[in-house]
């Protein structure tokens, strides 16, 4: 009997080692469906958005949050699929090393002053590990590289660590590349992907309106090998080297996504700062209408002086008489001197966008206006009391106007030549995703949608609003994990749509956003 | 006896067991092999928890029983919309119980009674889908209970006594659904308190009107466990003012909530005996897991539950074969104290369906060795937690659950 009873708790576990099962399993085969699409081995052409870029750097846990990883993730929820790899980065701190150098920053935080104000900063707290002579083995099914336009997914050598000091080359592709002369797209290619997604172009657009403007519209210029780095890409030139990606993608027999791309409007680093924040007070505003009717006065005294007709020297003086408001008011911009525009300044107009670096301390000091030094204020003094000011005191009034450089803004004209691009741009995606039978992601609506109205889910809205929308980081044009999530989610709605698969979506409340630390200098 | 009661704590510290609220009903082979049905039968020292008051009837002078339950259960979680699916760590936890009594009169019994009616032990992966309401919970308690059982008359008897408790709690969680560190790793806090100690008891009756017929009641009073000044354990804070979330004490209560158990048992055929009980577990002290951190920066946690009372209904069967061999069956239906919208993955319990069945061997006039199964079915269910609230918003955690338990028992009578 004792025998019999002590084989009881094996009798027992043969029994229970059928787990709990539900009618409909959902990790069983055939509960979600892959549709016409096989996501077995899906790579991911991209930049930064691609790669999980975040707070200016790439980093593990933004690598892990990355929307291709979130996608892939997901796919392996629907069918057997190959293990998605990403070309991980070795820490958290963000920030490449060239034999031992630094040469990125580190990832940002919110880190919190002694007044208790919280602000973006540069994460100290360890240092950067990530060497990019150290090249990692084996293929990758995440190929975003930072930095990337169209058309360096087809440039040779943009893997080569030699070509990095002198800005031929990707540090980030060269952590990866097969070989220092392959392209992205070749590498990409080789690993007979059965699905790709495609997210380029953001850079073409974005490397000139994040610089203000500084570089060159090329449109026209058909030879990308003599851009500069912050130059506008021309359309045919990203149309030429979009539909070279595409064809090859679809060439593997692969079906994919593509995805447009979003407007520079809907990214806080041009929309936190807004174009009239130059709050006064009313003597201030008072003050500084005074002075314009001086600087105004004094220029077209100087231009009569000249021999300039007085009629044309007032009317162009007019424009120099700028009033100011208690309360918000715009900030002056330096524009190119011109006939029209002798003085080279004027005040912004409603449209027009400031960047997110913009020197917040200059700007509380007369960056944007006027630099009212006691000076100033004495020859102010002077001119009221209907005094003549000398030649050098006129000097010092009119350089007492700031306006803001060109790098700290997107005029009218930069913006127009930005969303003339992008149309351009985005026309070419949508008609290749036709064409070729892919699904379309329409990011740029819904990154709109973001900015505009916000979208809900169950712990709130996500927004765009800097630092506290939830969606972008803090360099402000990357998304946090919560901001990828979404962007997965809309992918794989695309996706779904176009192959007839349901892939599940993520719960993006369950996705971070960004990060807190004190570890900063 | 020491030695006995050493060994079983020290298992019940490494147990990790399967319980619904956190009620674990698995006080005895015999009874359980029965549906744990016991409050109006009269076999051995089991009444030590079933019913007091039936102790002067056992024949002996001395009657000790003794046992252990390793517990088999699996809890899957999914989420269709996510694909999210998680399945709790199987793990085998020993529930335990000691009961003795010696018949000082024909009237009077005095005894002792182990028991340990409420624990639980979930153990999710860490930084599960649901990881910001419970990583894993640990919660143990050992009821230590003297007892006198008096014969009034021929037909009726009475019995109770104090009862001793003492418990621990472990509980992880996750602090909210994204916190984490610079490196990633999710912000968690473990609360741990041991050696809780309180007093409650309990009192019973037992009216015999017939030969083989016999009445009982039995009802055991709440015990509230009140931990004061346990760990608090913060894990994975971030380097920020915004979080301070240092390591500290903290002060919790979690209700032994009362239990009222009615019931009858009939002889018929000679070697059949049927039993029915009704119990009543006053589940709705229960309303909140509040948890009061003692540094006042740290916002203290509550936890809705708002338990109901819940009834459980009881029948077993008992077949004497002969002098070496009985034979036991039984089924209970389990109703769940956890309302709608509070479903908890802490304690993941909706009604269930329970099938027992167990035997005993006479090894000799003294010892018989008594085994039991238990098979618990939850039906799947569809629920939520609605009362978790991110800046002041409420985000209910839902899915689906698929519960069961198997529960094989050992254990020993022994009489003089």
């Amino acid at each position: 009997m004792k025998n019999y009873i002590k084989y009881l708790p094996f009798l027992a576990l043969g029994v229970i080692s059928c787990e709990p099962e539900f009618d409909t399993p959902i990790d069983e085969a055939g509960f979600y469906s892959n549709g016409e699409a096989d996501f077995s081995n899906y790579v991911a052409l991209g930049n930064s958005l691609t790669a999980g870029y975040a707070d200016g750097a790439l980093y593990l846990t933004g690598q892990e949050n990355s929307y291709p990883n979130i996608m892939a993730q997901q796919f392996a929820k629907v069918q057997e699929t190959q293990l998605f790899t990403q070309p991980l980065v070795n820490d958290n701190a963000g920030g490449l090393l060239l034999a031992g150098t630094q040469i990125t920053s580190n990832r940002r935080v919110l880190a919190f002053g002694p007044d208790g104000a919280p602000a973006p900063r540069v994460y100290t707290g360890m240092q950067p590990t990530t060497d990019i002579t150290n090249v990692l083995s084996g293929s990758f099914g995440n190929m975003g590289v930072p930095g990337a336009k169209s058309f360096h997914l087809i440039t040779p050598n943009y893997g080569d660590v030699s070509g990095v000091p002198v800005g031929s080359a990707n540090p980030y592709f060269v952590r990866f590349a097969s070989s220092p002369s392959t392209t992205v797209l070749a590498d990409a290619a080789a690993q007979n992907p059965t699905f790709f997604s495609i997210f380029i172009g953001n850079n073409d657009l974005l490397s000139y309106a994040s610089s203000g403007g500084t570089g060159v519209d090329q449109t026209g210029n058909f030879d990308p090998t003599t851009y500069g780095s912050n130059d506008l890409t021309d359309p045919m030139v990203f149309a030429s080297a979009y539909s070279t990606i595409v064809n090859t993608m679809v060439g593997t027999g692969a079906d994919g996504a593509l995805v447009n791309l979003a407007d520079v409007t809907s990214l806080p680093f041009f929309t936190t700062v807004p174009n009239n924040a130059l709050v006064l007070d009313a003597a201030t505003a008072a003050n500084l209408t005074g002075f314009f009717q001086a600087v105004a006065g004094i220029f077209a005294q100087g231009a009569i002086q000249q021999g300039v007709d007085p009629a044309v020297a007032q009317g162009l003086a007019a424009q120099y008489a700028l009033t100011f408001n208690e309360g918000p008011n715009r900030f002056l911009i330096d524009v190119p001197v011109s006939q029209t525009n002798p003085l080279g300044f004027r005040q912004m107009t409603a449209d027009e966008l400031l960047v997110l670096t913009i020197d917040q301390t200059a700007l509380a000091q007369g960056y944007g206006s006027v630099v009212l030094t006691p000076e100033v204020l004495q020859v102010l003094g002077l001119l009221q009391t209907g005094g003549q000011p000398t030649q050098a005191q006129a000097q010092l009034v009119l350089g007492a106007v700031s306006g803001l450089d060109d790098k700290d803004a997107l005029d009218k004209d930069e913006l127009t030549a930005i969303s003339t691009a992008q149309a351009n741009y985005n026309a070419t995606i949508k008609a290749l995703a036709q064409a070729n039978g892919l699904a379309f992601v329409d990011a740029q609506a819904v990154f709109k949608q973001v900015a505009t109205q916000g979208v809900p889910f169950d712990g709130g809205v996500l927004t765009t609003a800097f630092v506290t929308g939830g969606f972008f980081s803090l360099d402000g044009v990357h998304p946090t994990p919560r901001g990828y999530a979404y962007l997965a989610n809309i992918v794989l709605d695309a996706i779904n749509t176009t192959y007839n698969s349901t892939v599940p979506k993520v719960n993006i409340g369950a996705y971070k956003t960004i990060t807190l630390s004190n570890e900063v200098q | 006896m020491k030695k006995l009661l050493f060994l079983a704590v020290f298992m019940l510290a490494t147990a990790v067991t399967y319980a619904g609220g956190y009620r674990v009903s698995l006080q005895g082979q015999r009874a359980l092999a029965m549906g744990h049905t016991g409050v109006a039968v009269v076999n051995n020292a089991e009444l030590g928890f079933f019913n007091p008051a039936g102790l002067v009837y056992l024949e002996n002078r001395l009657n000790v029983s003794a046992g252990g339950f390793g517990v088999l259960a699996d809890i899957a979680y999914q989420n269709e919309q996510t694909g999210d699916v998680a399945r709790v760590n199987s793990s085998v936890g020993t529930p335990f119980y000691l009961y003795a009594s010696y018949k000082v009169t024909d009237w009077l019994t005095a005894g002792l009674s182990v028991y340990t009616p409420y624990g639980s032990g979930v153990e999710w992966e860490d930084d599960w889908a649901g990881s910001h309401l419970v990583n894993n919970i640990d919660l143990a308690a050992i009821y230590i209970q003297p007892i006198l059982s008096l014969k009034l008359n021929e037909y009726f008897s009475v019995g109770g006594g104090p009862i001793y408790v003492t418990g621990s709690v472990n509980f992880n969680k996750n602090l909210n659904r994204t916190l984490s560190d610079i490196e990633g790793n999710r912000s968690e806090v473990t609360v741990d308190a041991s050696g809780v100690t309180n007093w409650g008891w309990s009192a019973s009756a037992m009216f015999s009107p017939t030969d083989n017929m016999r009445i009982g009641f039995n009802y055991r009073s709440e015990i509230i466990l009140e931990a004061e000044g346990g760990d608090a354990d913060f894990e994975n804070i971030p380097n920020s003012p915004a979080t301070p979330f240092a390591d500290t004490k903290f002060n919790a209560e979690l209700p032994l909530p009362a239990e009222l158990a009615v019931g009858f048992s009939y002889e018929f055929c000679d070697k059949w005996l049927f039993a029915f009980d009704y119990n009543q577990t006053f589940w709705s002290v229960y309303e909140s897991l509040d948890i009061d951190f003692a540094n006042p920066a740290i916002p203290d946690s509550q936890n809705a539950r708002m338990y109901e009372d819940a009834s459980t209904y009881r029948f077993g069967l008992q077949y004497e074969a002969n002098d070496m061999f009985s034979l036991r069956a039984g089924y209970y239906f389990d109703e769940s104290p956890v309302q709608e919208g509070y479903f908890a993955p802490e304690t993941p319990r909706n009604d269930s369906n329970n099938f027992t069945g167990g035997f005993s061997v006479n090894v000799n006039e003294h010892l018989a060795i008594d085994a039991s199964f238990l098979y618990i079915r939850f039906k799947e269910v569809d629920a939520s937690y609605d009362f978790y609230f991110e800046n002041g918003q409420a985000v209910p955690f839902s899915g689906t659950y698929k519960s069961s338990a198997f529960v094989p028992g050992l254990g020993i009578t022994y009489k003089l």
